[in-house]
């Protein structure tokens, strides 16, 4: 079942110079009283220097757990297995480590911890310590993984916090969490997340807790700084219109496998999964406001004792007995760059934005 | 911060006021006033009623105005003059009877309440970060034992054990020879091994409780986002802990404090009569067996009025600590 | 190829057409206080507990038919006895299925004049269910002498526990005093409750004014430490009042001050519930204010009411005992385990009669239970998490 592994290790397809970060068949299960929970189940990415990558799916896909497993913060008592290869250093090109044979308390991890892959939260108010100022959090950050001098660690936050366009950032640094408004915190979580000059910035549904208009900016914000830092992004979000507007190349997650990967414009002009077709339809659209929003029939189920075959097949319209149901499905090429995990992927109308059938 | 503190002792004037009336209403109570108990004992020692003296005691204490001139009278008394009222039992003032006594009670009840936060801290924090390991079971356990077995109980059994293998009796807080030798260094050392018991017994409630609180509230702090959110930094373990959840995880068990104090100083009372040490307990006993009012209501007016600065400074120790208290900002 | 996909098949008809249905509907129609029950059985040490306190009020319901002797009974032979080992075998009789006790037969040390107790082999006395003994009263309400297990000579030593110093049987004294101590618990609650749940339910309920005196009252008695206190109220309580006075004056006492608890929980439970939205919509659709108190807000907070009281109950049995063993609370002839107790105050006393000790361990294990059992239906007041 897992012959096909090997077909799709180059990702989508990039030069490998380019690539700075390598997933192969990752698994985190969690072990649970109740059996063993298959949180991410064999999930393979490639992340381009410079580049967005966005994973999208529905809330369990294992969108976050992939994320977390990138850092090896895991909660327990999960375990990861599969290959995380980074190139370290900001050169791109010397040794690679595999964040999988760490030991997840270690000091290599530690400082890649947010020296070279650094993280950014959905709830800015959870994800700050209360008690801490901001510019101290941020501060811990940059003494961590940039400079041991105390005023130098300042000096860096503050020009951060600039950067990420924070009003009055002398005053903010003494400031306390609950004394920001949302999307200023957001800024400050951003900042902290930069502070370090990472090579990769995963962002794990950083919008999804403010309001629309300070959404925008946010997005807006990350796109220029990737721009100006040269910084990888990871994007997990569960919103598409988001996706379009951030990512280079796209993972759709379902029961923690990649059941779609491509580029964006692949993916919004022709996707070929069942899944990402039922996504596209359950997107409220301005051009058919008079048709009754479709949502994707059942619900996603609880990753545990799962039965063998295609993890959609009971919301499937296209599912066919005795086929989608006996074995695991791999991950085809239906052309260069364009990964489906159907069995039907060929045979599919390729759907997406532009194709209403 | 200064006027967070001003506001809250602003606060206590009426509850001070309030527990001094409870505290008066409840000295009243037996039937008759203190006098004719008085003169009773008097007689009964077979020593003659002067009409003058109690004509004297009955115009100190305005016992033959209503109860609450008498009040403002004890009150005044009380405030101005530092006169807690008259032990009879004693013939003595109640203050020359509480004074030593008072203070020992204060001493053991604050080590007791260091000593419970030193044992109860670190037994929370492991428990919380080996939760269902093997020494974790044991000290919920234990903690189970301590709240259910009451601390009289326990010392009892202690002061037995000790007694039917050694042969020792371990009541008291001095060696015979420094009973009633003036306060000195050797005094105190004399006291110190001997204090361990009533702390450990006294605090062993505390402890237990606090232990579970401890854990509870770090185990809580251990799943928060911002846990998270330190790790994925790159913050070391150890530090990690130390610095957030457990940080987090002390400020609402120091307010806890408030309620910890008097619950140490209550166990104290019954604790201390069984092993009869020269604290207030067994003279508080004494004093309410005997219905001699004054002595246990100036008793009970102190240990309440201590309590409440004892929470006056928890609080404001929190309001140091929480800067969302200290800014009055928004929970979460 | 075609078994593995029969076997799919079948599989797949079976999960889709018996297992899950099943399991979704059954949580679909559970109601709350199933969940809660569902949750409460998988806690085994509460169930446990449950089981054991139980027992122990049944113990307490019946304890003039369970004792062997009636609690005022003196022995003058044996006073101080200690307890007695039940035996099968003798040398005499060899091996015997009824238990017997052997008579316990005093010596006086000559130099010490202290009197210690042998088991004397020559006098064995077997051990009968349903003997008649020592007459009593049931609940007060009928005489009666059958015991449920003793000698058949009523006046025979059998002393399971041993004797206090007036020669009277400590199991007995035990069982009865279970009585007066766990009942205690309960009436104490029952005030408690009424209290609490009228005051914190106003507080909560009409706010403003009232909730402002009802908070600061709970404040102040918050602040007095509770076993001075509870000391000092006992110990105002006039000395010509009979027992049974004293036991619910004592109750009042633990009401008044152990009220605040409960009134917090309720208070703060009514708070949060106000706000709910089905409060909001039973309020537009015109409910009367009786009417979502008693259909919405009480059965939402039921849970948390009867975990409250769970706790409370042990520490109302331990004042009680407290109280009671430093002398100003329950009085003799009033048997509790708390007046039971104070036998054992004297330290020598206890040192050669450890037995005394043993209500102690009674004390200990029904609030142990009460402990238990009062988490394992806090786990379970939240069936939701």
């Amino acid at each position: 079942m897992s012959v096909n592994i090997k077909k799709q290790s180059a990702g989508a397809g990039a030069a490998n110079a380019d690539v700075i970060l390598e997933v192969k068949d990752l698994k985190v299960h969690f072990h649970l009283d109740e059996g063993k929970l298959k949180s991410v189940d064999g999930v393979n990415l490639t992340i381009r220097k410079g580049k967005t990558l966005g994973i999208v799916g529905e809330s369990g896909c294992g969108k976050s757990v992939t994320s977390q497993a990138l850092l090896r913060i895991v909660p327990h008592p999960g375990t990861v297995e599969g290959q995380i290869l980074l190139k370290r250093g900001n050169t791109g090109n010397s040794e690679t480590v595999d964040l999988v044979k760490l030991d997840d308390k270690g000091k290599e991890i530690r400082s890649i911890r947010g020296g070279e892959i650094a993280m950014i939260f959905q709830e800015p108010m959870k994800a700050f310590s209360p008690i801490h100022t901001v510019g101290d959090q941020i501060m811990e950050a940059i003494l961590l993984h940039r400079t041991k001098d105390d005023s130098e660690a300042r000096r860096i936050a503050l020009e951060t916090l600039q950067s990420v366009g924070m009003s009055n950032p002398v005053q903010r640094m003494n400031e306390f969490p609950h004394q920001l408004s949302g999307g200023m915190r957001q800024r400050a979580m951003i900042a902290m997340a930069l502070a370090s000059h990472p090579n990769i910035l995963i962002a794990d549904e950083p919008t999804t807790a403010l309001d629309v208009t300070v959404q925008a900016q946010v997005l807006q914000l990350i796109n220029e700084l990737k721009e100006k830092t040269g910084t990888s992004v990871i994007f997990i979000t569960h919103d598409l219109g988001v996706i379009a507007e951030m990512s280079d190349d796209v993972a759709v997650m379902y029961l923690g496998k990649v059941v779609e990967y491509t580029d964006v414009d692949t993916l919004f002009y022709g996707a070929r999964h069942p899944y990402t077709k039922a996504l596209f339809h359950s997107i409220p659209s301005v051009a058919s406001r008079n048709k009754r929003l479709e949502s994707i029939e059942g619900t996603v189920p609880f990753p545990m004792n799962l039965p063998e075959g295609c993890g959609f097949y009971s919301r499937c319209p296209r599912a066919e007995d005795g086929l989608c149901n006996v074995t695991e499905i791999p991950l085809f090429k239906v052309s260069e760059n364009h990964y489906v995990r159907c069995l039907f992927a060929e045979e599919q109308n390729p759907g997406g934005v532009g194709n209403e059938h | 911060m200064l006027n967070y503190i001003g506001y809250r002792v602003l606060q206590l004037i009426p509850l001070l006021i309030a527990i001094s009336i409870i505290v008066f209403f409840i000295i009243q109570l037996p039937p008759g006033d203190f006098l004719d108990t008085y003169i009773q004992q008097l007689e009964m020692s077979g020593t003659d009623v002067d009409e003058g003296t109690i004509l004297n005691l009955q115009k100190q204490y305005g016992l033959d105005q209503p109860f609450i001139m008498q009040y403002l009278i004890w009150m005044k008394n009380m405030l101005l003059e530092g006169d807690l009222g008259r032990s009879f039992q004693w013939n003595q003032p109640v203050s020359e009877v509480i004074g030593d006594r008072l203070m020992l009670t204060m001493v053991i009840s604050v080590i007791s309440l260091i000593f419970v936060w030193i044992v109860a801290i670190p037994i929370g924090i492991y428990s919380a970060t080996h939760q269902y390991s093997i020494l974790d079971y044991v000290f919920t356990f234990i903690g189970f034992i301590g709240l259910a077995v009451p601390g009289f109980l326990i010392a009892l059994v202690v002061l037995y054990v000790v007694f039917v293998n050694t042969g020792v009796s371990i009541t008291g807080l001095f060696s015979p020879e420094y009973v009633d030798a003036p306060w000195s260094m050797a005094k105190v050392l004399d006291m110190l091994p001997r204090l361990v018991l009533p702390v450990v017994v006294i605090g062993m409630s505390g402890t237990a409780g606090l232990i579970r609180v401890m854990r509870g509230m770090l185990l809580d702090e251990l799943s928060k986002q911002y846990v998270i959110t330190a790790r994925a930094k790159g913050v070391e373990e150890g530090r990690l802990l130390y610095k957030y959840p457990v940080r987090m995880a002390i400020n609402p068990l120091i307010s806890t404090i408030g309620w910890t104090l008097p619950a140490l100083i209550s166990g104290e009372a019954i604790v201390s009569i069984v092993l009869n040490t020269p604290t207030t307990g067994p003279i508080l006993l004494r004093a309410l067996m005997f219905q001699d009012m004054y002595l246990a209501g100036s008793f009970l007016l102190i240990v309440s009025v201590l309590t409440v600065l004892g929470t006056l400074l928890s609080d404001i120790l929190l309001a140091w600590l929480d800067p969302r208290i200290r800014f009055g900002g928004v929970a979460d | 190829m075609n078994t593995v996909v029969e076997k799919w098949k079948s599989y797949r008809i079976r999960s889709k057409t018996t297992k899950k249905p099943e399991k979704t509907e059954a949580f679909e129609v559970a109601s709350q206080w199933q969940l809660m029950w569902w949750k409460f059985k998988k806690h085994k040490m509460a169930m446990f507990s449950a089981i054991v306190l139980i027992l122990l009020y049944l113990s307490a319901i019946f304890c003039e038919f369970l004792s062997p002797k009636v609690p005022l009974e003196r022995f003058s032979e044996y006073k101080n006895t200690p307890p007695q080992g039940i035996h099968f075998y003798s040398k005499e009789t060899g091996f015997s299925l009824r238990p017997f006790v052997y008579d316990m037969k005093m010596t006086v040390d000559q130099k010490t004049f202290r009197r210690t107790f042998q088991e004397d082999k020559s006098k064995p006395y077997y051990i009968y269910f349903f003997v008649k003994g020592s007459e009593y009263k049931m609940w007060g309400l009928f005489n009666s002498d059958i015991h449920l297990f003793g000698t058949k000579d009523p006046n025979a030593p059998m002393f399971l526990a041993g004797t206090d110093d007036l020669g009277r049987d400590l199991l007995s004294r035990m069982l009865y005093g279970g009585r007066i101590s766990l009942a205690f618990g309960i009436l104490g609650i029952v005030l408690t409750l009424v209290l609490g749940l009228l005051l914190g339910g106003l507080s909560g309920y009409l706010g403003g004014f009232t909730d402002t005196v009802i908070q600061r009252t709970i404040d102040l008695l918050i602040c007095i430490p509770t076993i001075p206190l509870w000391m000092a109220l006992a110990a105002a309580m006039p000395r010509n009042w009979s027992a049974l006075e004293i036991y619910f004056g004592m109750i009042i006492i633990f009401s008044i001050i152990g009220w605040t608890g409960l009134a917090r929980v309720v208070r703060g439970k009514i708070l949060s519930l106000r706000e709910e939205d089905f409060t909001m919509a039973a309020r537009l659709a015109g409910a009367s204010d009786m009417r979502i108190v008693t259909k919405h807000l009480l059965p939402s907070f039921a849970s948390y009411i009867i975990v409250s009281i769970t706790l409370s109950i042990p520490a109302t049995i331990l004042g009680e005992t407290a109280l009671s063993f430093l002398g100003i609370g329950l009085m003799p002839p009033v048997v509790s385990w708390g007046v039971l107790l104070q036998d054992a105050q004297n330290l020598e006393t206890l040192a050669y009669h450890p037995w005394l000790l043993w209500p102690a361990s009674l004390i200990i294990l029904t609030v142990l239970m009460f402990n238990f059992l009062g988490d394992g239906l806090r786990d379970a007041a939240d069936p939701y998490k």
